[in-house]
This record gives structure tokens, sequence and C-alpha cells, in this order.
């Protein structure tokens, strides 16, 4: 039951990662690839229904750890105090910035809302990185790398998103967007990802855990294929590329998280008792296909590309 | 100060600002959500002028709820790690169903409504704002039932220095959150209520051209002259009278739900009850003090236990138990705020529930000379409508005090008789860490709250949208890009 949760938490933040990763990108991104009111308007309209959503995720992935290993929840918290702080802070300007800026009234409110949405995505998704990155090795050199892979994938899948999600002239430049990101996010990738699985072992070793190691790799491997689908304007290829690298990626960290989620810690000390978790199980089952339905029903219903003209407004 | 007591403050702040957006979320959510119903089923077009006017205020505001609340569901890890580890199994639960059933339900469906205008079959659209507005609705039932088991404890055992559940069925059915759950639930549409009362009011007043003040405005009313006063003002007049009708049947909730927390609070919380009155021994036929000075011998034990004779526990005599059970230490919490958070709570939410029930009376349809036909609805009266507007601080004031009296009251305890606060806080977490993000989120929520207050201002002030007129299309060619939208989904989008 405690590795069926941990492997739960783990589909929830790759969730997470997957979906707030492309949110992540466009902000971060949206200075870049627009030039005009309408076409930020454009950018923004793609994630526009869908942001808010995705966050979610983070809210029940962190949900869950409080619930299934209380222990890992409060100590991942307590000890990342000051990142969890600006994490937060990121994540309430952006929020505001995106939910605000169609109400403002003046070019230089929605100005500042756009500040807020920018600021808010980057440090947001560097952070992220950052404290796994942390987390694994405790070095500044793991800590810096672990937020430029996560910042520069997650602006890397959302510039994919964008070229999948829009037309005109803003798809072309989210296009070079995404080439010119790949020069960071590959590199960054081929240094930290061979490094994730052996983090947990004292002698790394390729037999001790297979899996871990072909994930990590192949996790390189789709980044980079996702990176040759752009060149080659295979769009929706290159998104499921850089998603599946991004699931990778989470999967190779949270396998080698397993089984001491944090340094001293072991899940089966953390975790709560098995009747709590087994009473949870019946709901999470009986409610996750719901919500995984009603959630991809939604990019059902917005999977038009949106123009210039017609985003909304 | 150490890292504790800042600790609090951080918890106090944020949870008390949190919770100004949120009741208007819940209370809102379902107003605008009966707006579209109405439209979609009269089909008349000053039903969805309210809607998307109400609409755009909701959203204004449903965004300070949501971000604030990540700041909650953090915070108990970051500040209170102990707590968190002893009432992890518990406690979690609750806050894991929040978000899987409640919070991916609103903001999945928030996002369909706002984005859905002209994408969905209008009756799906409907749905997606009901499903938004259930969702907020039941987001409130989880974290007050968790709230409630800090108050209550029920269904759990207590293993190796840390809470297991033992029934989570008894976690959720917990009497005190079911006296708690309606009752801030039907606060929430109090001051929902309170606040469409005071911006139809305002809109009524513009509408006619008198100031807050009574003062005629030099300009007039605003908006079509061509059409009469009184059908310019007849929108507003009825989300008025529909806000009268949700303040005043929330209001008898509120009040039932209310009594029936106050009876729990004698057997669960007694220090709290004490508290709230001061009463420092143990009393028999207890009086209730309506303000210092003025007391109504025998009121208390009536509300607490409905009988004018019962006796009713003090301060210092539950001091003494509580040191004979649990060791010494002070168990009596902050009495001044408590004695006064109580007063706000029942005067204000009591004048807010007034005024709606005042109004109704006011703005009822009368009979015409001929039976059975009724006359035209009565003009809603200026000064009542200023009334609303000045009433606006009362409902949040009221609900406010009530969380202050619901939290100071519990102290010193985070579960009550099981975990002191000052045993809750995380022993990692220095003074400097909790200060600097003390320092971060009350600057961040300040410069908030006034830009909130902005835009919610201004947008009272514009107005709905006017409705779009037939666009010439040599005009409309070849101008900025702006206005080649689409002309059913303004301003509630990017």
């Amino acid at each position: 039951m405690t590795t069926f949760w941990f492997i739960l938490i783990a589909f929830l933040w790759t969730g997470y990662f997957v979906l707030e990763g492309f949110d992540f990108g466009v902000g971060a991104l949206l200075p870049l690839i627009s030039r005009s009111d309408a076409e930020r308007r454009q950018v923004l309209g793609t994630i526009g229904p869908v942001w808010d959503g995705n966050e979610v995720w983070l809210i029940t992935a962190i949900g869950a750890m409080f619930a299934a290993f209380p222990a890992w929840y409060s100590g991942l918290l307590s000890t990342y105090y000051l990142p969890m702080v600006l994490i937060v802070a990121a994540l309430i300007v952006r929020g505001v910035g995106l939910e605000w800026r169609g109400k403002v009234r003046s070019g230089r409110e929605r100005a500042l809302c756009d500040a807020g949405i920018v600021t808010g995505s980057v440090l947001a998704a560097f952070l992220w990185g950052a404290v796994f990155g942390n987390l694994l090795y405790a070095t500044a050199f793991a800590t810096v790398l672990g937020g430029v892979l996560s910042l520069s994938v997650a602006i890397l899948h959302g510039a994919v998103f964008v070229t999948l999600k829009t037309s005109g002239a803003v798809r072309g430049r989210a296009r070079r967007a995404a080439l010119f990101t790949s020069a960071a996010a590959v590199p960054a990738g081929i240094v930290a990802l061979p490094s994730v699985p052996g983090s947990a072992m004292d002698v790394p070793s390729w037999s001790a855990s297979p899996w871990l190691w072909a994930c990590a790799l192949l996790a390189m491997a789709t980044l980079s294929a996702g990176v040759a689908l752009v060149w080659r304007r295979r769009e929706g290829w290159a998104f499921a590329a850089t998603a599946l690298s991004i699931v990778l990626t989470a999967a190779a960290l949270f396998g080698a998280l397993w089984p001491a989620p944090l340094p001293g810690l072991t899940l089966a000390e953390a975790a709560s008792a098995p009747y709590t978790l087994t009473m949870l199980t019946w709901i999470g089952l009986l409610a996750l296909p719901g919500v995984l339905a009603y959630q991809g029903w939604t990019y059902w219903v917005f999977r038009k590309r949106l123009t210039v003209d017609i985003s909304p407004h | 100060m150490d890292a504790l007591d800042l600790a609090r403050w951080q918890f106090g702040v944020t949870t008390v600002y949190h919770f100004l957006f949120v009741p208007l979320t819940i209370g809102l959510g379902v107003f605008v959500a009966g707006l579209q119903t109405a439209w979609h089923r009269t089909g008349k077009d000053h039903y969805l002028t309210l809607t998307k006017f109400f609409g755009k205020l909701f959203l204004i505001n449903f965004a300070m709820g949501v971000v604030t609340g990540i700041v909650q569901e953090f915070q108990f890890g970051m500040n209170w790690s102990e707590y968190s580890t002893f009432v992890g199994d518990v406690f979690g639960a609750p806050l894991a169903l929040e978000a899987l059933l409640a919070f991916f339900m609103e903001s999945t469906f928030l996002g369909l409504w706002i984005f859905g205008w002209d994408r969905l079959p209008k009756r799906l659209h409907l749905a997606a704002i009901w499903a938004a507005a259930i969702g907020s609705n039941i987001s409130a039932y989880f974290i007050l039932a968790a709230n409630a088991w800090m108050k209550h404890p029920v269904g759990y055992e207590v293993v190796n220095g840390r809470a297991r559940m033992t029934d989570l069925w008894a976690v959720l059915t917990n009497p005190t959150a079911l006296a708690q759950i309606p009752h801030v639930a039907a606060a929430a549409f109090v001051v929902a209520g309170g606040f469409i009362l005071a911006v139809s009011g305002y809109r009524i007043l513009r509408e006619r051209g008198v100031t807050i003040t009574g003062r005629r405005t030099a300009a007039g009313g605003v908006g079509d002259a061509t059409v009469p006063l009184r059908r310019r003002t007849d929108m507003w007049r009825t989300s008025l009278r529909g806000a009268l009708v949700m303040t005043a049947l929330a209001g008898v909730v509120v009040a039932g739900t209310g009594d029936l927390s106050g009876q729990l609070l004698r057997e669960q919380q007694p220090m709290k009850l004490a508290a709230a009155e001061g009463l420092a021994r143990d009393t028999a036929g207890a009086g209730f003090s309506i303000v210092p000075g003025v007391e109504v011998p025998g009121l208390l034990s009536l509300l607490a236990a409905h009988d004018p004779g019962a006796t009713i526990q003090g301060i210092e005599d539950i001091q003494q138990r509580y040191e004979q059970q649990f060791g010494p230490a002070d168990y009596t919490p902050n009495l001044p705020v408590i004695f006064w958070s109580f007063r706000v709570m029942i005067g204000f939410g009591m004048a807010t529930v007034g005024l709606s029930v005042l109004g109704l009376w006011l703005t009822r349809k009368r009979r015409g000379p001929r039976r059975g036909r009724t006359a035209a609805p009565v003009p809603v009266p200026s000064w009542f409508a200023r009334a609303c507007v000045l009433a606006l601080p009362l409902p949040m004031a009221a609900i406010i005090a009530g969380w202050l009296l619901s939290e100071i009251g519990r102290q010193p305890w985070t579960v009550q008789g099981e975990l002191l606060t000052a045993a809750s806080v995380s022993p990692g977490v220095g003074l400097t860490e909790v200060a600097i993000s003390l320092t971060l989120f009350t600057v961040l929520y300040g410069v908030l709250a006034l830009a909130e207050a902005v835009l919610l201002v201004r947008h009272v002030k514009a107005g709905p949208e006017t409705p779009p007129a037939p666009r010439d299309p040599a005009v409309a060619e070849g101008s900025d890009t702006d206005s080649g939208a689409a002309p059913l989904a303004p301003t509630l989008m990017y």
C-alpha cells in the first residue's frame, strides 16, 4: 500500500510537471514570441482555459503527500522553506496576472500583469527543478543545474505547445524559440539526467536498478527527439516527445527518491496507517477517472488552433 | 517575539485574508449560476447582462481566493511540521479529498465557463458554472470537516505519538463539523448577499444620479436618457431582490446552526464559551453581556444549554481542571479578542440579515386596486439603496470575527486536548525565515488587496457592458485588431 501511494503521488507530480510545464513555458515565452497585444492574447489564450486546472495537480499532489506520508510532506516543505515561500509567491503573482489581465484598463496595467505572468512562470519553473536537484545531490551545482534543466525544458515544452495551438506569425516565432531553447535544454539534460539514478546509491551501478537508468537515458533521447521533430515541423509528435521526456524524467526522479524521499526518512516511517491509505485508495480510484475524463474533455473542447483574429478577447 | 509567534501571525494574517475572498466565491458563484439559469429559462436579456456583470466581479475575486489558497496548503508543512506529522493521517485525508473532489471540478469547469460562451452548447455552458459553484461548496465541506477535527477530534487513536485515523466516516460526520459547515457556508452566502446588495444599491443610486451622501449629481443619472429611469433601475432591482432573498434565507440557517454550535461548545470547548462571555467561575444561570455592563440574566445558559438555570463552566475553574488533567500550563486564550469577536459576529451578522428582511418588506409586491392583480413593482427607496452600500463591511467583519472567535478561542491547542500550539511549530525553521515569509506575504497581500479593490470598484462604476450594437462592416474593417474579437464573449477573457 505504501508503494502504491508513492507511485500515485509520483503520478500526480508527473501530471503537474507535464501540464504546468507548458503553462510555465508559455508564460515565460510571452514577451519573446508576441509583438502586439492581440498576439499576447493569442499566446495566453492557448493556456487560458486550462492552466488553473493544471495547477490543481500540484495541490492534489501536495494534499496526497500530506494524507499518505505526513512526515514527508512536512519534512520537504519545512526543509525547503524559503524556496517554497518563493514558489508560492511566484504562483500567486502569475495566477493573478493571468486572471486579471483581461479585466484591467490601460496598457500599463496589462504590462504589469504580463510582468507578473513572466516572472512567476520563470521563477516557479526554475525553483521546482532547483529543489529536486538539491534533494538528489545537496550541492550548489546540482541545484542550479536542476533549475536550468526544468526551466529550459518547460520553455521548450511550452514553445512546442504554442506551435501546436496557434497559427500565423506567433507559431513561427514559437518554433524558433523552441530551437533556441534546445541549446540549453539538451546539454543540461545530457549532464543532469544520467546522474539522477546514481544519487540514491553510494557506488552508482547499472545493474542495481536498470529501470531507473533506462528512464533517465530515454528521457535524454526523447528530449533530443523532440527537438529534431520541431526541426522537421512535426509539431504533434514533438509535443508528445517533450511530454514523454518529462514523464521519464519524473519517473527517474521518483525512482531515485524511493525508498527514502528525504535524507534520513524512509517511506515506511513517513506513511499513514493502512486504514487511511485503504480508504483514500477507494475514493481516489473512484474519482480519478472522472477527473481525468473531464479535464481531457476540456482540452478537446478547446482543441482548435488560435489565430490572432478569433483569439478570445 | 519568537518563531512560534511569527508563525501564528503568518497563519492568522494569511487565513483571514484568504477568507475575505472565499465567502464571496462561494456565494457569488451560486448567485451567478442562478442568474444564468434565469436567463436560460426566460430568455430575458437583462438576466444575461446581470450574469456577465456579476460573473466578472466573481472572476476578479475568484483569482484571489485561488492563489491565497495555495499558501494555506503549503504552510501547514512549512511552519507547522510537528503538527502536520502528528495529524496528517487524519487531517490530510479531507485536504487530499478536497483537491481531488472539489478543486479539479471548480477550476476545470470555471475554465470551460469563461472560455466556453460561444464554444459550448448553451445547456452545457450553464452546467459548467453550476459545476464550478458546486465545487466551491464541496471544498468548503472538506476543509471545514478538517478544521472541526482540530476542535473536536473524533475517529482516531494516538499510536507512537501520532494520530491514526480509525474511522473516516466519523471524521466526515463529526457533529462539530455538521454544525459548523452549514453555519460557515450560510454565512458565506450572507457575505456574498451583502456584496450584491451594495453593488445593486450603488447602481440604482447611480442610475438616478444620486450620490452616496444623498446629493444629486450635476450630470444627472447615467445611461441612455431615452429609456425611462424605471426601466433602467429595474435590472438592479432584480439583483437586489435576489440578494435580499438569499441573505434572509441564509441568515435563518446561520442563526439556527450558530445556536447548535453554541451548545456543542458547552460540551466540547467550554473554555471558548467561557472566554466569549468572560465568565470567571462555574455559574448556574449565567447571564450574557450585550456589551460590558448591560447583562441579561440567564441568557448565556439559555443560549448554550436551552435552560436558563444550567451551569456554565468558568475560565478559572476550567484552568484548574485542565492543570489536573494535562499538567501545569496556561490554558486561557486571549480573552478580550474572543469577547469582542463574539459580539461583532452576532451584532454585525444580525444587522445584515435585519437589513435584508427590511428590504424584502420595502420592495414587496403590493396588491393592485382589483383583487388578484398586482401593481407594478415598488421602486427601491434611495435611502435603502444607500444603506445597502454603507452596510458592505458589516457581514465581512462578522464572518472574520467568527473565525477569530473560533480559532483564537481554540488556543492554546491546535488539536483540542491532544496537541498544544507551542508543540506544533516546525523545529528547524528559524525566526529569520518566518520573518521573511511573513513580510513577503503581508506586503504582497496588501498590494493585491488594493489592486482587487480598485478593479472591483472600477467595474461596478463602469456598469455592465452595453449590448453589442450591430456592427457596421465599413467601420469595423481595418480598425485596430482589438475590436475584431467575438462579440458575445467580451471581457470575461483575456
